[in-house]
């Protein structure tokens, strides 16, 4: 039974319904109801199969909108929620009148900015520095690195190879200091999957309690003033797992100008969990250290966010958004999106570290390699790294949980220390986005996008490491 | 010095055809009055108007004084739908006697009662008044936007004024409609309020475009009332049971 609208909307529709001839997999009725509320998808496939008559259905939907003080839409929208709520109260009753309990308590103390935000860094502190950092990257790490890999499996593999395979450049191919097994599956097993499983298992909690739109409305305020809403919280917080995903994830932004900026920041300022993880592990022995990186690159994330809201055009963006009640996350959903995700990360990566470590093995070989790292040398030394960490650099085009892998090396085998690692630090934090997340760039953003992203992102890297650099040593600061 | 009814009306029409529908002046044949007509008279001599080759336009004088009429009459039509709940049919008949019992003053407290609107029922602005550029803490307010309510307050959805269609689209795709029972949770850093079973966020913009009914100052016989007839007996029964079960 056709729901029955007020008797000048129900003629309105009866003409148009007589108007229409052509060929559509809707009913007539539904199509009408479609063009009275200006619907442009219909608009334009009536407008294509009517020919001359869509001008005089165009005059009848102009009439019937001017009969009405409102747009169309809600008068329609609004008789069928009038229906809905019939049929509602008919077949049940509902027990709760406002939501109550401890739950919405909760609720409230998550949204009130004086508990808030002493919450969500409570949040942060242990979801993100001990799980993801203490436990995935250092404990989780350590074990599967040092012990498995490092006392089993490489020894193992390389006794075989060598064995199998008698000539040695073929054996480097494998096991040698760029091998697929001795660094890209270590890498990718061993360092990376670790940090990435247990941020993917944070954020599957975060997500399933219900507590991100509540973010978003905290930070709103403080995302309008970079172009954002709070609703880009959620690629943002995503991108502290992966830039590349979230990178995706923009679509879900409403305007370009959103898209760009979110793009732009994630590129930038917002570390990947591999980074963060290594990061948050190799600066913990001094909290001062892990506070002025932290400072530093917030306010590279405000500041760059701030200067991109005054030079990209577009509408400022509105924020809404619906607060679901908080619920203790499901075991199940948990598992099911932590699983997923990683598959996805996985399935994505691997091949990658492969590839990764075929070309450094063909780079290190023809000597090209040298070439670029002799050629990086001097743009590291004037930040005042040692010319060693040239190498996680170049690692980082190549990955940015690559990168920082190598500068997990770096600081285990004692190069790098004090200042040079915090000015090191925040520059491969800032350094450009991995391949991967370039891809993407380009397939999302387009290549004129893309590309002035990178090419900005380049040298604002290093010209932040090396104020950060100058600016360490000139007021003695000592780590 | 003081207009008669007549003139006011004649500068409200005025004011409506220079300021929003461009013309430059308006013949006198147009306003349907002579130019020896005492109210011509009367408006001449209070500077408002000038009349030259029998077209008729607004002074500097004139000008708020006319914008002041037309706020007037749409302060009216806002006062006669929102808190009256008259039908549309009779809205601009009754705004017309009423605008001109809004003088001195009157207007603002109105405005001040109904939350400060920016337009009409039929969506036309409402000149601003001084009140809307004082913000200051007001008597008791019948209307309000959500933004500016107090956390805890409640009321109904009396209607939602968006600049942006878009923007009016995303509400009513949330069920965010006149006639819905919504309350203000909470007004800091973003505005949160429920409607019905559903919580949500938003910022001021949208917030600003929400307009309240105050629970207090519900008008009678409006439609919700009408819904709750339509209720079926049983319902009853299980409400009577429920308490039953809560006492226990």
């Amino acid at each position: 039974m056709a729901l029955k609208y007020d008797d000048f909307i129900e003629s309105a529709l009866a003409s148009i319904e007589a108007l229409l001839g052509g060929d559509y997999r809707l009913s007539k009725r539904a199509i009408a109801l479609c063009l009275l509320q200006e619907d442009p998808d219909l608009e334009r496939q009536v407008k294509e199969q009517e020919g001359p008559s869509y001008s005089s259905i165009q005059n009848i939907v102009a009439q019937t909108r001017a009969g009405y003080s409102q747009p169309l839409y809600q008068i329609i929208a609004q008789r069928r929620q009038q229906e809905v709520r019939r049929i509602v109260t008919l077949a049940a009753t509902s027990a709760a009148g406002p939501r109550e309990g401890f739950a919405e308590r909760l609720s409230r103390v998550m949204m009130n900015p004086i508990t808030g935000v002493p919450i969500l860094l409570l949040i942060l502190y242990f979801g993100l520095y001990q799980f993801v950092g203490v436990f995935g990257a250092g404990t989780v790490v350590d074990f599967i690195e040092g012990t498995l890999f490092g006392g089993w499996i490489n020894p193992w593999v390389t006794g075989l190879i060598s064995a199998v395979i008698p000539f040695e450049v073929i054996q480097d191919l494998f096991v040698g200091e760029y091998g697929i097994i001795t660094l890209g599956l270590t890498y990718a097993i061993a360092i990376v999957l670790p940090i990435v499983g247990t941020f993917f298992i944070i954020f599957a909690i975060i997500e399933d309690s219900g507590y991100l739109p509540r973010l978003a409305m905290l930070i709103d305020r403080l995302f309008k003033r970079i172009g954002l809403s709070g609703r880009a919280v959620i690629p943002m917080a995503l991108g502290f797992g992966c830039d590349t995903m979230a990178t995706i994830v923009t679509r879900t932004q409403e305007t370009r100008r959103e898209r760009v900026i979110t793009t732009l920041l994630l590129a930038l300022a917002i570390p990947c969990s591999a980074q963060l993880g290594v990061i948050l592990a190799i600066l913990s022995g001094t909290g001062q250290a892990l506070l002025i990186w932290g400072a530093v690159v917030g306010l590279v994330f405000l500041l760059v966010g701030y200067l991109a809201s005054k030079v990209i055009p577009g509408e400022r963006p509105s924020f809404y958004m619906e607060i679901p009640p908080l619920r203790l996350p499901k075991l199940s959903n948990v598992l099911t999106k932590t699983y997923s995700r990683m598959q996805w990360y996985f399935m994505e990566v691997l091949p990658f570290f492969i590839l990764a470590s075929v070309l450094l093995w063909v780079g290190d070989l023809t000597g090209l390699f040298d070439l670029i790292l002799r050629g990086l040398q001097p743009v590291v030394q004037s930040i005042g790294l040692p010319s060693e960490t040239a190498v996680a650099f170049l690692f980082g085009f190549f990955r940015r949980d690559f990168g920082a892998a190598g500068l997990y090396d770096l600081y285990s085998s004692g190069i790098l220390l004090g200042v040079p690692l915090v000015v090191a630090a925040v520059t491969l934090t800032l350094f450009i986005p991995c391949i991967a997340q370039f891809g993407v760039m380009l397939k999302e953003r387009g290549i004129k996008t893309a590309l002035a992203i990178a090419l900005f992102i380049f040298p604002f890297a290093f010209l932040v490491g090396f104020i950060l650099n100058r600016a360490l040593i000139s007021l003695g600061v000592s780590l | 010095m003081e207009l008669d009814e007549k003139a006011e009306e004649i500068l409200e029409t005025l004011w409506i055809r220079t300021e929003e529908e461009g013309a430059e002046t308006i013949p006198l044949d147009e306003l349907e009055v002579g130019l020896k007509d005492a109210v011509v008279g009367q408006l001449l001599l209070a500077g408002n108007i000038t009349v030259s080759k029998g077209e008729v336009g607004l002074t500097a004088r004139g000008l708020p004084r006319a914008a002041n009429v037309v706020r007037r009459h749409r302060l009216a039509e806002r006062l006669l739908t929102d808190v009256l709940a008259t039908s549309e049919t009779l809205l601009n008949e009754r705004a017309c006697k009423f605008e001109h019992l809004l003088d001195r003053g009157l207007d603002d407290s109105i405005c001040s009662l109904l939350g400060h609107p920016k337009v009409c029922p039929h969506g036309k602005p409402i000149p601003p008044g001084r009140c809307c550029h004082e913000d200051r803490r007001e008597l008791q307010k019948v209307v309000s936007p959500l933004s500016r309510m107090a956390s805890g307050e409640s009321g109904k959805i009396a209607y939602i004024y968006a600049p942006q269609a878009a923007k009016l689209q995303k509400l009513v795709s949330m069920g965010i409609l006149p006639g819905a029972p919504v309350s203000l949770i909470q007004g800091f850093p973003s505005y949160v309020f429920q409607v019905r079973q559903t919580q949500f966020a938003v910022d001021k913009e949208i917030a600003d475009a929400i307009y309240v009914r105050l629970v207090e100052a519900e008008p009678p016989g409006e439609g919700e009332q009408k819904e709750e007839q339509q209720r079926p007996p049983f319902r009853h029964r299980f409400r009577f049971r429920k308490r039953r079960r809560g006492e226990v």
